[in-house]
């Protein structure tokens, strides 16, 4: 079994939502990222998201944007990514590790390429977002054959032949953006969520994740309570921005917030 | 290449090129543009109004115009000139936003976003949106709204909203990705307006057939001019609609010789320039599989030309397959090459191109002395000069 599915198991056996925090790696300097990793797991978490940072980050709010910026500011690339990865998993063997980003820099290492070089880091899941299932059938097979997850999205409005589809296509989780709209956004619906999870619930067994606009722990716990976690990437990310002179004050609000969620969801 | 030509497949690929590579929230949308495109496409009514669009409002057909003087000067091939600068707005943009409007009526949109680079395709999205009083708003990239601020004017006049975009290089494919986030926003009621053949399909589709009245209305001028088709065609290459408008109804005609001319920018040898096909490498951006100039880690690189609506990283999936099929030929010019056609056309002809268009222009200046007095070479006048004047009397150390 997958670490992926092993943890969303283990979640579902003790009734614990996961908490799944998104930083972009190489966020604001390189040597942030990986004492940032460690510190997250100790807070709490079950899953990371790392960022790859892309220089066209269509999908993304301004937040992320930004944080792709001053990452590739300091020369961070896939390459380099996976290098961050390989050496959080030489001591956490527990934690997941998704990587999240846009195709280009994965069509620039090459499918096969990528797929050997995740799995040698211990990446456990893939989330390309402008790489919808029709076109991902080499992609998806490369990764699945080296026990890597491939994910995809689904939307506010995707039809139930496009959660069928997502269902057959993904594995690990299914990750519903909670709104029509880029990351960092302000405009989550609660009720529209609800109703959504409903009708997802239905086409598909696969555990699936919500994020997009979720800000503080109160959201999150409400959120991660209609599915089976919640992803929390812009509010992290702007206490980065926050506090680009001093990274270690950064560091600490960043594992405050994720503790006070991690409450949250668990009482 | 000589059976039938039958590109994009149901599926948007031309060979591994095109596709739809996009965000899980716009693939409702593209679908429903996808269906109400196929529909509308062999709809004899949306076809009549977009005839009568096209000639009364744009001025179609726009005339094959015999550059004598100027050919007699390079001595080689007669050069006819397509003249889309003549159309309404200064360029072919405007035949793409005509019939993507109608389209938007159809499906009962309200709103219509853009992007644009020189602003041509801006205007000419500004100018449908405000004669069907839909709400419009233009991306374009904050450097491209210094160096065009004349077609800002234009399109603030028209009654849209253009947004600086402040994001990474500043221009065209910055505006791209922040149409993209509105629309991704705004999905329900907005309709985006892709000013050439990029995006996902069917956008590269559906613009090269709303841009192929270019060159069937040429094939038919020259046929009555010259008796035969021509010999070569020649079309600047930014996304690549005017050229592609010019070549597809000549792709099955094998005499016919194409030639796409990127923007050198600097020089290819200095890495300053926006010819993907011509340096660049396979990838996604977009929304589409295309050549790209992309780094060894897949990101983009920042593109330099001296005309804003060539400076652009990508190059539609279908120019991209016509190269690696050896059907069209992909060449380049640098900027200093593009001022010279510049002010050849002007002071021979009496004719102001676009600098997108001089590059044409600059590239015929070098083939049609390699061929004879009774060969016909169609270059694709894409637009007029008007909105360059800054730029060029700038360069010449005027303050207009
Ligand atoms: C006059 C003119 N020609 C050409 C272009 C380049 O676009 P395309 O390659 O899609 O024709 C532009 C774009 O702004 C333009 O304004």
């Amino acid at each position: 079994m997958s670490r992926l599915a092993a943890k969303f198991e283990e979640l579902a056996q003790t009734g614990r939502k996961a908490l799944i925090p998104f930083i972009t790696a190489g966020d604001p300097r390189p040597d942030f990222t990986l004492p940032m990793m460690y510190a997250m797991v100790k807070a709490g978490v079950d899953v990371i998201e790392l960022g790859v940072p892309f220089s066209d980050p269509m999908a993304d709010g301004p937040v992320i944007q930004r944080a792709s910026e001053r990452a590739l500011d300091h020369k961070m690339s896939l390459r380099r990514t996976l290098e961050i990865a390989a050496e959080f998993r030489k001591t956490d063997q527990l934690t997941p590790v998704v990587l999240m980003g846009y195709l280009n820099p994965i069509e620039a290492m090459g499918y096969e390429g990528f797929a050997c070089a995740a799995q040698r880091a211990g990446i456990d899941g893939v989330l390309t977002v402008d790489l919808p299932p029709e076109e991902a059938e080499e992609y998806s097979a490369l990764l699945t054959t080296r026990g890597i997850d491939p994910i995809f999205l689904l939307a506010p409005n995707s039809s139930d032949e496009r959660v069928r589809k997502m269902d057959a296509a993904g594995s690990g989780y299914i990750y519903y953006v909670s709104l029509k709209g880029v990351t960092g956004a302000g405009h989550l619906n609660i009720a529209d969520v609800e109703n959504k999870l409903r009708q997802i619930r239905a086409n598909t067994r696969l555990p699936v994740a919500i994020g997009f606009g979720v800000k503080d722990a109160q959201t999150a716990k409400t959120i991660a309570n209609l599915g089976d976690g919640v992803v929390i990437g812009s509010a992290l990310i702007s206490k980065i921005e926050a506090n680009l002179d001093d990274p270690d004050q950064a560091k600490n609000e960043i594992v405050e917030l994720l503790a006070s969620i991690r409450q949250a969801l668990d009482c | 290449m000589t059976e039938k030509y039958n590109m994009p497949d149901e599926r948007g690929h031309f060979g591994p090129y095109g596709g739809i590579f996009v965000a899980e929230t716009l693939i409702p949308p593209i679908q429903e543009l996808n269906a109400a495109y196929h529909q509308y496409l062999k709809d004899p009514e949306f076809i009549a109004e977009l005839d009568a669009d096209l000639k009364h409002y744009v001025g179609r057909p726009s005339p094959l115009y015999h550059a004598e003087r100027w050919s007699r000067e390079l001595g080689g091939a007669q050069i006819y000139l397509k003249r889309e600068d003549l159309n309404h707005t200064g360029s072919h943009k405007i035949n793409n936003t005509v019939g993507q409007a109608l389209l938007a009526k159809r499906m009962g949109k309200t709103r219509i976003i853009a992007e644009t680079g020189a602003g041509q395709h801006g205007v000419a999205t500004a100018t449908v949106a405000a004669r069907l009083g839909l709400e419009c708003v233009v991306y374009m990239g904050s450097v491209d709204v210094a160096r065009q601020s004349l077609n800002v004017y234009r399109m603030k006049l028209l009654g849209a909203k253009v947004v600086a975009v402040e994001s990474g290089s500043k221009t065209l494919k910055d505006a791209l990705n922040e149409a993209l986030r509105d629309w991704v926003t705004n999905v329900d009621n907005t309709f985006y307006i892709i000013g050439t053949v990029a995006g996902p399909h069917p956008y590269p589709a559906m613009v090269r057939d709303f841009q192929a009245i270019i060159g069937r209305e040429s094939k038919q001028q020259c046929l009555e001019a010259t008796g035969r088709l021509p010999d070569a065609l020649v079309a600047c290459v930014g996304g690549g609609s005017n050229a592609i408008g010019l070549f597809y109804p000549f792709i099955e005609d094998n005499s016919v010789k194409m030639y796409g001319v990127e923007a050198a920018g600097d020089g290819i040898a200095t890495g300053r320039h926006s010819a993907p096909l011509s340096a660049g490498r396979p990838g996604v951006l977009h929304g589409n599989r295309t050549y790209l100039m992309a780094d060894d880690d897949g990101e983009i690189i920042e593109t330099h030309s001296i005309s804003a609506g060539l400076d652009y990283p990508g190059v539609g999936p279908e120019h991209a397959w016509l190269k690696d099929t050896g059907r069209a030929t992909y060449v380049d010019i640098t900027d200093s090459e593009a001022l010279e056609g510049f002010y050849a056309l002007t002071r021979m002809e009496g004719i102001i191109p676009a600098l997108e268009s001089s590059h044409a222009m600059a590239y015929a200046m070098k083939l049609a002395p390699t061929m004879t007095k009774d060969e016909t070479i169609i270059i694709n006048l894409s637009g007029r000069g008007d909105k360059d004047m800054q730029t060029m009397a700038k360069r010449e150390g005027i303050e207009l």
